[in-house]
């Protein structure tokens, strides 16, 4: 440990209390990585209690000209609380209380460790919840959502998590504390709320949040339709759109998919089928029973063999299961996967879901479709095992090639897992030199020093204002 | 690139003050400045994806009824033009249904300070691609940059539209017991409530109310005050009013006449904050000059 090391640690603990600052081997090495298969190097670990903990932690950081990574539950998918650089990992999990919840009004004030699904079993009585509901929804914290402006298959009707942040209290790298946004709509002057959300950490510290809490819909109709062919599956889902409804979920397996699936739950799904379509509708319900019919014809219009409606909560919940334990049941086929994360235009689909079986064929892999086919969300999972030599180099070079198809057919690099580390290369597919200049003055004007979870989302050069060198092994 | 956006990023040019304009419903340009204005134009709408491309000129009500035609809108204020409504960035009564206005631009191509086309966003209805700057751009009355074309959310058009009334001492009672409603409206001594959907459900969550013509006249100023405090409104305000509830946007005949401890004004760090912001994108200050962030 390097004497300045030893300085940045004793100085943290003169602000949280020494046993909540961690640099033994064993934290550093708990918190070198998020989700992702990305590794840093973390110089600490401090978990702060309170706003004015987290703004000492972040002086003392800065003081130091060491770089501060706030981290939720580290459930991300793309990088972005991976600390590079020897940074102080600030951890804000300890920060769990749901502070405030006006059920009237349908507002909730909350502290970012709070879990996602812990806020909504909180809210339940109230007939409300928390739309956004990521994969993770049960270890994801509201701070990780508000970072990296999180998704869901039920996004598709209600938005992503912007759509539901109205406020956030931020620690600004300078120490400042600001309120960005307000539970008041101010809808005057620049939307600092709206340009925090999403920015994954390199704006500053979200500690408390004000979501907005959705009314639980009155009654719910999930159904499952089997395809032959994914492009029947795709154009039932344009064409459900284009026929003005927009369902609460509408997501899409594939074939390689549901087999694993179903040998995992049991809940006789279709084997044979090309695609399965699980689409769940939400409301009023006259108005939800003339959807299920609109969308059965449609389905049928184009080739739907079996339409299964879930007849009760249980077949409902077990049909979701399904759709939710895809990860999970893909060890029964490798042990490892690699999930991607793209959107594009829902009338392509089917093209860019055919590149993709081509692409991973070149590469002799293995891709499971599970995804969010209603926005065009795209997550092709690979799956392989990374005993084998030489895999992980097929395994990148067939995502990196997926990432582009799906740029070039229209789409964008994310829809809801973020750029972090894992996309920011990727960033100058989508954006020219002016654009990422752009956002790359949108970063200064909140983190002048550039220590704010500094080298994700943006490339060289135009990240030039964050601090310099990236660790050796910092990329996988 | 289309050459429209490129003929308006060299009128915009590189040097010197320059405003915009669009219609002037909302206000125009900053005066004795050389004004320009932004291309017109439906490019394409994708009903399937629920998106539609226009220039920032093309006047709301075109647009609107455009996209009518399959069926769908777009939930900007009316009147006016795209780039203008955006550029204010104020939603209207119907944000509780709707949403508010900057959830609807998916993509812009702007006009920088420096006379260049920057991109903005992107063209899907989903995308977390980088950081939020079309989010930055609503409401920034132009002082970051001048829109050009942008690519919006549209939303499917309900099947039945209707407004109902009934008296009302306290605002909460009605709103409470509706669905999503899209519009609850609260002056002091009546509720008005804008119920869309399917024609039975509408009916059904009307009973108990009157149906009328419309909302009440909304007065012209608007002032923010904490949703939970809607109902207080009506002992701290002299004049007529009509409150959004659930939301907290109140209209009245002026502004001053609500009591101060209810207005609720944006904290001035983040004021500072939208200062740097705009610093960072225009240093010499020469877009829309003299409007604040």
């Amino acid at each position: 440990m390097s004497g300045a090391h030893e300085v940045l640690i004793g100085d943290l603990r003169a602000v949280v209390s020494a046993d909540r600052v961690r640099a033994g081997e064993t934290e550093l090495g708990l918190y070198r990585r998020d989700a992702s298969n990305l590794d840093g190097e973390p110089a600490v670990v401090v978990f702060p209690l309170s706003t004015e903990e987290v703004r000492q932690c972040v002086l003392a950081a800065v003081r130091h000209g060491v770089p501060f990574v706030a981290r939720g539950s580290g459930t991300g998918l793309a990088g972005g609380a991976v600390p590079l650089d020897g940074a102080v990992v600030i951890t804000l999990t300890k920060m769990d209380r749901v502070l405030s919840v006006d059920p009237v009004n349908r507002l909730a004030w909350v502290e970012p460790g709070v879990l996602n699904l812990d806020l909504t079993r909180q809210v339940a009585v109230h007939g409300l919840h928390f739309a956004p509901d990521p994969s993770s929804q049960q270890s994801c914290s509201i701070g990780g959502n508000v970072a990296n402006n999180s998704g869901g298959p039920h996004c598709l009707a209600d938005g992503v998590t912007a759509a539901h942040v109205i406020a956030a209290e931020v620690v600004l790298s300078d120490g400042s504390v600001v309120m960005l946004g307000d539970d008041a709509p101010l809808d005057d002057g620049l939307d600092l709320r709206g340009a925090f959300v999403g920015s994954e950490g390199m704006f500053g510290i979200a500690t408390k949040v004000c979501v907005r809490l959705t009314q639980n819909p009155p009654a719910v109709r999930t159904m499952l339709m089997d395809f032959m062919s994914v492009d029947a599956g795709a154009r039932t889902v344009s064409d459900i759109i284009a026929a003005g409804m927009v369902p609460a979920a509408l997501e899409m397996m594939d074939k390689l998919c549901v087999q694993a699936v179903e040998g995992y739950i049991h809940a006789g799904l279709p084997l044979d089928a090309a695609a399965v379509l699980l689409v769940e509708v939400a409301g009023l319900p006259h108005g939800l029973e003339s959807d299920v019919e609109r969308i059965v014809t449609i389905g049928r219009g184009h080739g739907a063999r079996t339409v299964r409606i879930a007849q009760d909560e249980a077949e409902r919940a077990l049909l979701w299961k399904g759709r939710k334990t895809a990860f999970g049941a893909i060890a029964r086929i490798k042990p490892n996967y690699y999930l991607h994360d793209t959107v594009v235009p829902r009338r392509v689909l089917p093209q860019v879901l055919q590149q993709i079986y081509e692409i991973v064929d070149r590469h002799d892999l293995l891709v499971l479709n599970v995804f969010h086919a209603g926005d065009g969300n795209l997550h092709p999972l690979l799956v392989f095992d990374k005993r084998e030599p030489g895999i992980m180099e097929r395994v990148h070079a067939a995502g990196e090639e997926i990432v582009r198809a799906s740029v070039a057919a229209g789409g964008v690099l994310s829809g809801e897992h973020g750029i972090g580390l894992e996309k920011r290369d990727f960033m100058p597919l989508m954006f020219g030199p002016a654009d990422l200049a752009a956002q790359a003055a949108m970063r200064r004007a909140f983190d002048p020093f550039g220590l704010a979870n500094p080298w994700k989302v943006l490339p060289s050069p135009a990240a030039c204002g964050d601090v310099q060198h990236v660790p050796e092994g910092a990329w996988v | 690139m289309s050459s429209a956006l490129e003929a308006f990023a060299a009128e915009v040019g590189a040097e010197g003050p320059v405003t915009i304009a669009g219609l002037s419903t909302r206000g125009g340009g900053v005066p004795g400045v050389r004004c320009v204005s932004a291309p017109s134009g439906l490019r394409w709408h994708q009903a399937d994806e629920m998106t539609v491309c226009c220039g920032a000129s093309t006047p709301v009500d075109e647009l609107r009824a455009h996209l009518a035609v399959s069926g769908q809108t777009v939930a900007l204020p009316g009147g006016g033009t795209v780039g203008g409504a955006l550029a204010v960035g104020r939603s209207s009564w119907r944000r509780l249904g709707d949403g508010p206005v900057r959830d609807v631009l998916l993509q812009a191509e702007y006009v920088s300070s420096a006379g260049e086309v920057v991109k903005a966003g992107g063209p899907t209805v989903k995308n977390v691609s980088g950081f939020d700057l079309c989010r930055l751009l609503v409401g920034s009355r132009g002082a970051l940059g001048f829109l050009g074309e942008v690519i919006l959310r549209t939303r499917p058009l309900p099947a039945e539209s209707r407004w109902f009334t009934t008296e009302a001492d306290e605002p909460f009672g009605v709103f409470s017991r509706l669905y999503r409603p899209t519009s609850v409206l609260w002056d002091g001594l009546r509720v008005w409530a804008l119920i869309e959907g399917h024609a039975a459900d509408v009916r059904e969550q009307s009973a108990g109310l009157d149906e009328c013509d419309g909302p009440p006249p909304f007065p012209a100023e608007r002032v923010a005050v904490r949703p939970s405090m809607v109902g207080a409104v009506r002992g701290a305000v002299s004049g007529r009013f009509v409150a959004e509830v659930g939301i907290g946007t109140v209209h009245l005949d002026d502004a001053r006449a609500l009591a101060a401890e209810l207005t609720v004004v944006r904290d001035p760090r983040a004021t500072e904050l939208a200062r740097s912001v705009k610093a960072e994108f225009d240093p010499t200050g020469r877009l829309n000059p003299g409007v604040d962030v």
